[in-house]
């Protein structure tokens, strides 16, 4: 099977590589350019583990070929913190606990900060339904949800 | 697998009719790399058609909207004036699973894939939706509820793919609306769906749709439905009338997730609360 170039920008990097024409974005982030923060649940859509964003939408890598993504722009749960700076999202989950084994929590990280940049005071209720192609099996949402509402205090404090 | 990423329809089409092996659109890839991941697909040739212009956006144009076939659901329900003309079927196309998914799914994807309990494809068929189809041979337009044959069947040949889906002007005082029963409130398949679009006349209704998901093969158009509310203002007894045909067409699978009685009784209930929200958002009374 012939491969494919791709050049894209990922974390605002530009980044080459190649890989098959049917290989994921999941696959080629973690095992091409090594960015294993993002995870794989499922593979199948329904867990948000892989999510990363494309284009600045959110979206579950497991479920992106590779060979779409030439000349775009992707971010990880890798780019989120800035000059060594954890981003308040993942100091309040480290704050509230809202972790235990933590495979899910780079996909949480990355839709919650979707969320928070275009919602910056969402409700309980919008938080949820929001992060509801997010999966976790340890942690219980509750906390999650508490650590999303205190991020988006935090960084709604450093907006003025 | 190979893969393609032309940027005209005709291009598209063209790679599409001359591949001798398997060959799929690929529109957001929420239903065809979920296959390929799961080995029930292997395609020979994939064409990406998110890079057609014209396959992209929302647009008005004289006689409605035009939706092209690699708009995303997230798109959609970004867009003011759709909602305001077709509030369900944008409820609808968003009912599709999560963020992440809504930031790749397409309706025309959902109406492809045809599962029957697809939940953009009731709203569209309701509203009167139309599929331009092109081929290398040319062009052809028809209703979308003449797409999908069966489960995971469509009436597409060959090298035929879907351009873009047309929505009519909604006439003054119409309304539409789309629910869907699961057991969970986020993130699973349709058990039942209903979709209603109606249009009053000085408080009556004067014409309506009902559509029917997730009840048989494919979704089902109840015209005896339509029949029990046109000429009312909604009474009780015509929702009722309403709701038994809605109950009487169905030809539901039986299994965990909703028995066939149980399927049967709730296409009557969504049919009538579906039917209630189109009335409400033409301004009925
Ligand atoms: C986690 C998850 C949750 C989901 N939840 C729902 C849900 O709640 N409700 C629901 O209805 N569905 C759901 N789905 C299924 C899926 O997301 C939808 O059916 C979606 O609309 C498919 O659109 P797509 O653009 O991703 O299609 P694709 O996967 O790109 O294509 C689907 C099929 O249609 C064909 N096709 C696509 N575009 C065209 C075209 N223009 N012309 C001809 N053929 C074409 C493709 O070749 C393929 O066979 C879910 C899927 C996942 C993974
Ligand atoms: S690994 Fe992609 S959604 Fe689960
Ligand atoms: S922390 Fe283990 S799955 Fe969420």
């Amino acid at each position: 099977m012939a491969g494919v170039h791709i050049s894209t920008t990922i974390n605002g990097d530009m980044v080459e590589f190649a890989c098959p024409q049917d290989e994921t974005l999941l696959n080629s982030l973690r095992d091409r350019v090594g960015l294993t923060g993002v995870k794989e649940g499922c593979g199948t859509g329904d867990c948000g583990a892989c999510s990363v964003t494309l284009d600045g939408r959110l979206v579950c890598s497991c479920l992106v070929l590779s060979a779409e993504v030439n000349g775009r722009n992707i971010t990880t749960v890798e780019g989120m913190s800035e000059e060594g700076k954890l981003h308040p999202l993942q100091e309040k989950f480290i704050e509230h606990a809202a972790l235990q084994c933590g495979i899910c929590t780079p996909g949480f990280l990355v839709a919650a900060k979707v969320l928070l940049e275009d919602n910056p005071k969402p409700s309980e209720e919008e938080i949820r339904y929001a992060l509801a192609g997010n999966l976790c099996r340890c942690t219980g949402y509750d906390k999650i949800v508490r650590a999303v509402q205190a991020a988006g205090k935090e960084m709604r404090k450093k907006r003025r | 697998m190979r893969y393609e990423a032309p940027n005209t329809t005709k291009e598209a089409a063209a790679l599409l009719a001359k591949e001798k092996g398997q060959a799929f659109v690929l529109a957001g890839g929420t239903d065809l790399i979920v296959r390929m991941r799961l080995g029930m697909t292997e395609p020979d040739l994939v064409v990406d058609i998110k890079n057609i212009a014209s396959m992209q956006g929302v647009t008005r144009t004289a006689t409605g909207t035009r939706i092209g076939a690699a708009t995303s659901g997230a798109v959609l329900g970004e867009n003011k004036a759709l909602i305001k003309a077709w509030p369900g079927v944008v409820e609808a196309v968003n009912l599709i699973g999560s963020d992440q998914i809504q930031s790749r799914c397409t309706m025309v994807g959902n109406l492809c894939n045809a599962s029957p309990a697809a939940d953009s494809v009731p709203a569209m068929i309701a509203a009167g939706a139309k599929a331009q189809i092109v081929s290398p041979k040319g062009r052809r337009t028809v209703a979308v509820e003449k797409i999908v044959t069966g489960p995971g069947q469509t009436s597409l040949k060959k090298g035929e793919l879907i351009e873009s889906i047309t929505l009519p002007k909604p006439l003054p005082r119409s309304g539409d609306a789309y629910l869907r029963f699961i057991p969970r409130t986020e993130m699973d398949i349709a058990v039942v769906s209903a979709a209603v679009s109606l249009t009053l006349e000085r408080g009556v209704v004067k014409k309506a749709r009902v559509v029917l998901g997730a009840v048989a093969p494919t979704a089902v158009i109840v015209p005896a439905a339509a029949k029990a509310i046109i000429g009312t203002k909604l009474d009780d007894a015509a929702l009722e009338k309403l709701a038994k045909a809605c109950s009487d067409m169905c030809n539901p699978i039986d299994d965990k997730r909703g028995t066939i009685e149980y399927r049967t009784k709730v296409a009557g209930v969504l049919g009538k609360r579906a039917a209630k929200i189109a009335f409400q958002r033409a301004g009925g009374s």
